[in-house]
């Protein structure tokens, strides 16, 4: 854990403090008392005047087609695209080829001894358990695939990221040109970059792994340009004054001290990438997200969830083996270092060959377990005994109903009802009380390009449903982690409980949550609670347990109770963090909504979903805009001043 | 020193790449002919029949004939658009997709169809037949708006729930309500699995529930439906999207091929061509994958021991 450092407080007593919110409020009141009426009279509707939009839907068929009729003549798919796509399936080919040919236990063998040698012996033994269960699961070739695939993805979302990366942190043009482009693809839901890849591409591995680099990208460039701009002036002003060249001083200065920040970077764009390796599989990705979809179409939960937890392993494994790797730097590297490298190489060579030689390169038909049969038994059972019927609370199928109706449905009437310009206005005050006037204004101008878009009602439709499911993720998530700030081992227990549910592909539960909650907005809010709240429960709780002891051992010793305490100690000081938590969550929250429309959820989720299955490119892309303003605003709204450095993984 | 070294590599990088033309239009999946072995790709659409179909194919192809085949999970319309491309190399169950025939089998020519599959699908709407047996009139759509509110869902506001499922499917049920002036509001449950699951709960709690669905389907065999008659279907009533008012087509399944795929496919592509069988077999093959949760290939494999007169005909 890093050093425990308490959030500076404010000098200035609270009543002051309020002023600047009041000073905002009036001047936004004052601009909306001159423009409110001059909107009103011109466009006397309650949604989106119809004179405001523009209709994309001529010119993208038009686009769609070209492509489409021109995709194997045009210079710029031969020349260009076409080279793209070639080296992007030689280089999966390669890497999948390269995994066959070293064999089950080669592939453990030295996973697992690259474990050892970056991250310790415990990590090493949990790798080759973690690529066993893979085998034994009956999953070895699709997680191959997978890991192919994952492999030439994550190594062009680094490079790519890293060069982006550079150019923004050496100069501070790239800086500001691409600040806001990556803040704004670090919302985007991975749902809205498929359709327009697939169009150019293709369905296949080569529009997945472009997807996946679009989307794994970012955070690589955004934590390189952080680390080479934070780097310490000083060491850099001895670095010049050795006489250095910028080459130089780039090579031994800056990019070593930047070590930490490439690392957590690698650890983001490996999460990112295996996330979306699922959603990919919509666009043929194949491999282990294949597997997932496909059972997910037999409604199999036990099949998907036989093709999910291997992605669980995966991304755990990595994630920690990444992280223990980042933990390390710092220390000297022990004195024999590099034998014991050569010792590790030199076994899984060896291993890789025993494996080879014995002709047991595939993994044994015979050792296979099947948890399919099992875990469909146990999800019936549950859907059967929770979903009507159960005494006192009712059933799930009747808590969807009524929230369906006394929730949902009120608040997105009620969205619908409100006057567009009304809405314009709340959100241009709650994005500017809680940010700058220029969150305030992107806010409001993306907004409003919801409206040009022409998707007005199904928008706010979505945004009730994510509206909803925040409040909900909110309160269960709060509550949650106070509990595990307070308790060591609730936290302990809850940590694989919160891993699990961050990294299990939302493909796995889309089906026994329609099995609970029926066909509808309900059950898309219900997956969509489940998947933002281990990020929301561990901001929460990191945030309470990095309150400075002292603040709590000074209330403590003036008797206040363990609940006063948390109310004026703990929590007010966890702002920052609190903040952090409904930012993630809201953005985490849309992104789930957006696939909630393969079960009912309706609105710009199910435009998205048939935009790709019926290769409609004007409603598919148009949806994909809105949601791209949609996170943007409510990106913006959440943000607190302090931009945060990454997104959680 | 270092700056004409970049300048070569460039160069030596756009003469490898820009020169020669690369059509991405014609790329194998890097996961095909892994251990050099000749392979077939085939999509599989998301409905159960489909994999049936597919299943089967699959078996002979490797069992029969010793190719390898890779499957590919796609939607139908991006399907086309793979299959034109030669992504995959055959798709074996189409409802009808005349935009797409008109673009890639007739102007581009990159797509030829491989026959019927023998199966007659068929689209409409459906109530359980335990709620048509209560009420045998709820059959006649004019009766419909008498059931309207047993239909209600939280889902559907004030109206009667229409539940429709995966927005691949040919679906005129948004403008059937409209024309038909019926009190009716369609639910897309957005996937043919929600559907599904859905339908399952309401028939454990026996519930009444109206639903956009077609013949063969597995499901139908689980839970027995009656189809609600609609207004005759006539040719070309449907020629308009926004204004049809008449019942849904019967459909004669399609199997489509890769045109160069047909013609270099050799032994795979003669018997894809030749593959034909009814639809008991293939509700029979679906039953086991859905039902009883048998692997595609183990079903395959069951069906296959059965029925070897019906499959040594398609051998080439």
């Amino acid at each position: 854990m890093a050093t425990l450092t308490a959030t500076p407080r404010k000098k200035t007593p609270p009543g002051i403090s309020t002023h600047p919110a009041v000073r905002k409020l009036l001047v936004l009141a004052a601009l909306a008392a001159v423009l409110t009426p001059l909107a009103a009279a011109r466009w006397a509707t309650g949604t989106w005047p119809g004179e405001l939009t523009v209709d994309l839907s001529t010119p993208l068929a038009t686009a769609s087609d070209w492509i489409i009729d021109n995709r194997d003549t045009h210079p710029l798919f031969l020349h260009f695209l076409g080279h793209v796509s070639n080296a992007v399936v030689i280089a999966v080919r390669a890497v999948y080829l390269a995994l066959l040919a070293v064999g089950w236990a080669g592939v453990t063998a030295v996973s697992a001894l690259i474990a050892w040698r970056t991250a310790g012996i415990r990590l090493a033994l949990g790798t080759a358990a973690a690529f066993l269960t893979c085998g034994l699961l009956g999953m070895w070739v699709p997680t191959m695939q997978t890991l192919a695939l994952m492999a030439v993805a994550v190594a062009a979302s680094v490079a790519v990221g890293a060069l982006l990366g550079l150019a923004a942190g050496l100069s501070d043009r790239m800086h500001r040109i691409l600040r806001p482009v990556l803040d704004t693809m670090q919302v985007l839901p991975a749902f809205a970059y498929l359709l327009p890849v697939v169009l150019v591409f293709g369905i296949g591995v080569p529009a997945a792994v472009l997807a996946t680099v679009v989307y794994a990208a970012p955070p690589m460039a955004r934590l390189t340009a952080l680390g080479l701009r934070s780097a310490d002036k000083e060491v850099l002003e001895a670095v010049d004054s050795l006489g250095a060249t910028a080459r130089q001083r780039l090579l031994t200065a800056r990019l070593p001290l930047a070590r930490g920040e490439l690392l957590l970077g690698l650890n983001q764009t490996i999460m990112m990438a295996l996330s979306m390796a699922v959603i990919a599989s919509v666009i043929g990705a194949g491999g282990l997200g294949d597997r997932v979809y496909q059972a997910l179409a037999s409604v199999d939960v036990g099949a998907a969830l036989a093709a999910g937890v291997p992605i669980v392993l995966l991304a755990v494994v990595l994630d920690r083996v990444t992280g223990a790797a980042g933990a390390r730097l710092g220390q000297a590297p022990p004195p024999n270092s590099r034998a014991l490298w050569a010792y590790a190489g030199i076994a899984a060579v060896a291993v890789a060959a025993a494996g080879r030689l014995a002709d047991r390169l595939e993994w044994p038909d015979g050792w296979v377990v099947g948890i399919a049969e099992p875990v469909n038994r146990a999800v019936e059972w549950m859907t059967d005994h929770l979903y009507s019927g159960v005494p006192v609370v009712g059933g799930t199928a009747d808590w969807a109903g009524r929230f369906t109706t006394w929730v949902l449905d009120p608040l997105r009437d009620g969205l619908q009802w409100l006057p567009w310009w009304s809405v314009l206005l709340i959100v241009a005050a709650l994005a500017w009380l809680i940010g700058t006037w220029r969150t305030a204004l992107t806010a409001v101008l993306a907004m409003a390009a919801i409206g040009v878009l022409g998707v007005w009602k199904p928008s706010l439709d979505t945004l009730s449903q994510v509206l909803a499911a925040v409040a909900v993720t909110l309160v269960i998530g709060f509550a949650t982690g106070i509990a595990a700030a307070r308790s060591d081992r609730f936290e302990r227990l809850l940590r694989p409980v919160l891993d699990v549910f961050q990294t299990m592909p939302q493909f796995v539960y889309l089906i026994p949550v329609v099995a609970l909650f029926g066909v509808g907005r309900a059950p898309a809010v219900a997956a969509a609670v489940v998947y933002a709240l281990p990020a929301v429960v561990r901001i929460t709780a990191q945030g309470l347990r990095q309150v400075d002891p002292a603040a709590l051992e000074s209330a403590r010793s003036l008797g206040a109770t363990s609940t006063q305490q948390l109310r004026q100690v703990q929590l007010p000081l966890a702002r920052p963090a609190l903040l952090l938590a409904v930012n993630q969550g809201v953005v985490l929250v849309l992104a789930v909504v957006i696939i909630g429309g393969l079960v009912g959820g309706g609105a710009l989720g199910y435009d998205v979903v048939f935009g790709l299955a019926q290769g409609d490119l004007a409603t598919g892309l148009v949806a994909g805009a809105a949601i791209v303003c949609l996170g943007l605003m409510l990106d913006r709204v959440t943000q607190p001043t302090e931009r945060r450095t990454a997104k959680g993984a | 020193m270092s700056r004409t070294r970049i300048t070569a590599a460039v160069a030596v990088l756009a003469l490898a790449t820009g020169c020669g033309a690369a059509d991405m239009t014609k790329q194998a999946s890097p996961f095909a002919n892994a251990q050099g072995a000749r392979t077939v790709t085939l999509s599989v659409q998301s409905w159960v029949g489909a994999q049936a179909n597919v299943a089967v194919a699959q078996y002979l192809l490797e069992e029969e004939l010793g190719y390898r085949v890779d499957t590919v999970q796609v939607d139908e319309v991006p399907a086309w658009d793979a299959l034109s491309q030669g992504r995959v190399d055959a798709i074996l169950e189409d409802w009808g997709h005349p935009e797409q025939e008109q673009r890639y089998v007739d102007d581009k020519k990159t797509i030829v169809n491989g026959g019927d599959l023998g199966v007659t699908g068929h689209i409409g709407w459906f109530v359980p037949t335990y709620f048509a047996k209560e009420h045998p009139d709820v059959t006649d759509w004019k009766n419909l708006d008498k059931y309207a509110d047993r239909f209600r869902t939280p889902e559907s506001g004030g109206k009667g729930q229409l539940l429709d499922g995966s927005p691949s499917y040919v679906t005129n049920d948004k403008a059937l309500v409209k024309n038909l002036k019926l009190d009716y509001r369609v639910v897309f449950a957005g996937s043919e699995a929600a559907q599904i699951t859905q339908i399952k709960r309401f028939a454990k709690e026996r519930k009444p529930f109206l639903t956009y669905w077609y013949t063969p389907q597995w499901l139908s065999a689980k839970v027995p439906m009656t189809e609600v008659e609609l207004p005759a279907y006539e040719e070309g009533c449907d020629a308009d999207p926004a204004e049809v008012a008449c019942a849904y087509p019967v459909t004669p399944l399609q199997k489509y091929l890769n045109a160069d795929f047909a013609r270099h496919g050799g032994e795979a592509a003669e018997l894809l061509r030749n593959l034909n069988w009814t639809t008991e077999d293939q509700n029979e093959v679906s039953l086991l994958i859905a039902e009883q949760k048998l692997s595609p290939r183990e079903a395959a494999r069951k069906w296959v021991d059965g029925h070897e007169s019906t499959w040594r005909a398609w051998l080439p």
